[in-house]
């Protein structure tokens, strides 16, 4: 039996409406990535994660959970799951990430706010305050709920005064940029990604890293908000010769990820399509979205060498283990 | 089989459904990379046609779109096809999971 299409969309959307999160984490998990960093909270211009980095380990180990459960006699108790659900947080049981792989989701952040530094760009950060943008309810069509979800975004953005925010990642940057406005009318904050800002502020490297990686942009980047450029540009000047794949920028093709809350298995036969053009091109390749990232890392298999595009930034741009 | 020609009224929200721009060319079909053979444009002629149960037999299919625009950015007629599809989930969560 496969998961049941309806339950998972309740479960998921039930944890957005009562926790805030479809999977939540706690607030010390979700910003613990910026401990040290000794970022001023709110202010006009913020990072804003919207928790996707953070939330990708705990993501992969429920998908593992639910590989299980898909196709077999468990998926029929997911009616009672969530009823379950609706009073304890049974993700918290099912979703139990590595340490090393959170570790890893974390220093992508970690390298953005070093990039951001090194740009000169000042700005603050929400902490365990931040929320989620929504964007999988929104796909899934739970325009209802989604919506008094992003009003919930949109005051605490207020009740910090912020004006600017700067995202890390596709998915929330199209919530906050395009999708957010057409739900809330007032709405009149000015939304850019860290890749968009980056390549504004025409950066030198600080080392050349001289070799050939495949890019895959993100659908959502890529169609929906015109990321396009700007991470060629910030890669070329980087050292970095890219390589583009079959069906690549604005035709890119999509990473399967978008389906792995229903059908895990549909999700992973998509990744496996496009590692295939992927390792064609390149044995080294670069993502900048955490949904593929996690979803083309699962498939390659150790066939491509995967890394979030915010690494090979890091490394040309930054000075080693510079934190300002 | 039934035709309910108030169907399509009962599934779109706004002037932003607009499946009926739809010239039923086949370039989403065959640029989709999840090898949906029936979406979009059968799924939305179901739609149009008020072909009610031939719509909710395929809510699987409907879910499985990765809503990744590819189709979108191929189509010739403009076509809001991942609003749409977003559409129909709006409705089958309401209609039929009762959510």
């Amino acid at each position: 039996m496969p998961l049941p299409t309806g339950e998972t969309i309740g479960i998921l959307t039930d944890n957005l409406r009562i926790r805030n999160s479809v999977l939540p984490i706690s607030a010390k998990k979700a910003a613990g990535w910026a401990k040290s960093l000794d970022l001023p909270k709110g202010g006009e211009t913020i990072l804003y994660t919207g928790l996707m980095y953070q939330l990708i380990p705990y993501i992969a180990a429920m998908s593992k959970a639910q590989e299980k459960i898909e196709d077999s006699w468990l998926a029929g108790f997911i009616k009672i799951g969530r009823y379950l659900n609706k009073a304890i947080n049974i993700s918290a049981f099912m979703a139990v990430p590595s340490k090393n792989m959170r570790a890893a989701y974390n220093q992508i952040l970690v390298d953005i706010v070093r990039l951001l530094r090194r740009a000169g760009v000042g700005f603050g950060y929400l902490y365990g305050e931040e929320l989620y943008s929504g964007a999988l309810v929104y796909d899934l069509g739970m325009d209802d709920v989604f919506e008094a979800h992003a009003r919930k975004v949109y005051h605490l953005f207020k009740k910090y005064g912020v004006k600017k925010v700067i995202t890390v990642d596709p998915h929330s940057t199209n919530m906050l940029k395009s999708v957010y406005p057409s739900f809330i009318k007032e709405y009149d904050l000015e939304v850019k990604s860290y890749l968009e800002v980056l390549a504004e502020r025409n950066l030198e490297p600080e080392n050349k890293l001289g070799m050939e990686v495949v890019i895959h942009d993100s659908c959502v980047y890529a169609r929906a908000e015109g990321v396009l450029s700007e991470p060629r540009t910030l890669l070329a000047k980087a050292g970095i010769i890219v390589k583009e794949p079959a069906d690549a920028g604005k035709f890119t093709f999509c990473c399967g990820g978008p389906a792995e809350s229903l059908f895990p298995k549909k999700a992973a036969a998509n990744a496996g399509k496009r590692v295939e053009q992927i390792k064609k091109a390149a044995k080294n390749g670069v993502t900048m979205c955490p949904v593929c990232f996690v979803n083309l890392q699962k498939a390659a298999g150790g066939e491509v060498f995967l890394k979030d595009i915010s690494s090979y930034l890091a490394e040309a741009y930054c000075a080693k283990n510079s934190i300002v | 089989m039934l035709v309910n020609p108030d169907f399509v009224d009962e599934v779109k929200r706004s002037e932003e459904f607009n499946a009926s721009a739809c010239m039923n060319c086949g370039v989403c079909t065959a640029v989709c990379p999840m090898g949906i053979e029936l979406l979009p444009r059968k799924l939305f002629r179901y739609v149009l046609l008020g072909i009610k149960d031939r719509v909710l037999e395929n809510v699987e299919t409907i879910y499985s779109c990765l809503l990744c625009r590819m189709c979108e950015a191929n189509c010739p007629a403009k076509v809001r096809i991942a609003e749409n599809v977003r559409t129909l989930r709006y409705y089958i969560n309401k209609k039929v999971f009762k959510l």
